[in-house]
């Protein structure tokens, strides 16, 4: 799971979805990897006014990145370095093992692999009829 | 093959056994079969402008996720079998698995979203128009041009060119076959011991052996007018819909 991508994940509990305890869930346990992927500028900087700021930041720490500054860099300050800065934490970085936890419910959703897993308990566990004919 | 999906069995369990366990089976082989982007699907995700956000709701093996290089698509799918295709694809895009009826996604936030053949595959017409909310609830809101946009394709009832063909007056609730060739089939698998009994030759030590395995997936077949009246039950507005092989199509919004 990419950096990314947590910042437009909540938990999947219905209940939680209005909560603001439950967004951003919380990495445990997070385990990383870096895959170089070319820089799109373009893309950061227009991906960037869509970015829930504060969520980022909490995510980032969870994660060791302690650097990221604590309001959204104006486009002004743009500059090569912090674009990199951003591709590198928002599509290069994933979390390939750990947990991500609701701060509402407690949920913990497993992600192995690189993968994570959002299907709930009622989801699991039904005793399957056969699918053949 | 007409299918009944209104029996005893709750609509979880009909579609755990006839839609999501069979895609977990017949992954690789349907993944090896879907590779080429549909033109409007092609279309509606390269006119995203840079920097867009959206949805894949059932990406499949995620064929959909590396279409347009300047956006950031996250794809869903109720199989990890199909998923872990997807992902093993490296994509510069995301993937995980969800349920299309209980996303973890915050409401409002998206500028797209697609759902390409996957709510034909809910057996009643609530769990239907309950997975075009959630999808549509997940877009930014706003009056036409303004929120963001979600193209959902599904099956259609109308297919009289169709080699299946299903047509007007044919019941909507189907089974179609999804036959497994061998190549695909893992060895020892519990696909392959139950079904042995039903397409099976004996090998050299008097063990049947199956040959291919046929699935049955449920589909729900949609008729003229319904997906847009699907839409507007699940509280959202259609912008644009059409028909193209075989599919109803719309891209719709959500006010909000
Ligand atoms: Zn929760």
């Amino acid at each position: 799971m990419k950096v990314l991508t947590t910042n437009y994940i909540t938990c999947a509990v219905k209940a939680c979805k209005s909560s603001s305890a439950a967004f951003p869930l919380h990495f445990k346990d997070a385990e990383l990897v870096q895959e170089e992927l070319e820089l799109n500028s373009d893309f950061i900087r227009n991906v960037l006014p869509r970015i829930e700021w504060p969520a980022l930041v909490t995510t980032a720490v969870e994660l060791g990145f302690t650097t990221l500054p604590s309001t959204k860099p104006a486009p002004e300050q743009l500059d090569e370095k912090m674009l990199q800065d951003l591709h590198t934490l928002l599509v290069e970085t994933q979390v390939t093992e750990g947990k991500l936890v609701c701060g509402n419910c407690g949920h913990e959703y497993n992600i192995h692999q690189g993968i994570a897993n959002f299907l709930l308990p009622n989801h699991l566990g039904i005793n399957l009829p056969t699918p053949f004919v | 093959m007409s299918a009944k999906p209104f029996a005893a069995v709750a609509p979880e369990q009909y579609e755990a056994a006839h839609v999501h366990q069979v895609y977990q089976q017949i992954a690789s082989h349907f993944s090896a079969t879907r590779f080429k982007p549909w033109p409007i699907v092609d279309r509606f995700l390269r006119e995203m402008p840079t920097g867009s956000v959206g949805l894949d709701i059932g990406c499949g093996n995620g064929k959909y996720l590396n279409v347009n290089p300047n956006i950031y698509m996250v794809g869903s799918d109720r199989s990890s079998n199909l998923v872990q295709i997807a992902y093993d694809r490296k994509l510069i895009h995301d993937s995980f698995v969800a349920d299309a009826l209980d996303l973890p996604h915050p409401t409002g936030r998206f500028d797209f979203a697609i759902s390409i053949a996957v709510i034909h595959h809910f057996s009643s017409p609530e769990r239907r128009v309950a997975s075009i909310k959630s999808i549509i609830s997940a877009l930014k809101p706003g009056p036409t041009g303004q929120g963001g946009k979600a193209l959902i394709y599904v099956w259609a009832l109308e297919q009289n060119n169709s080699r299946r063909g299903w047509d007007e007056g044919h019941s909507q609730d189907v089974f179609v076959p999804w036959v497994l060739s061998k190549q695909y089939i893992k060895a020892g698998s519990e696909s392959v011991k139950k079904d042995s009994t039903l397409d099976a030759e004996a090998n050299e030590e008097g063990k049947p052996q199956a040959k291919e395995v046929t699935y049955q997936r449920y589909y729900h077949l949609y008729r003229k007018g319904e997906l847009e009246a699907d839409v507007a039950a699940a509280g959202g507005y259609v912008l644009e819909s059409g028909y193209e092989k075989d599919n109803w199509w719309v891209i719709c919004g959500i006010v909000g």
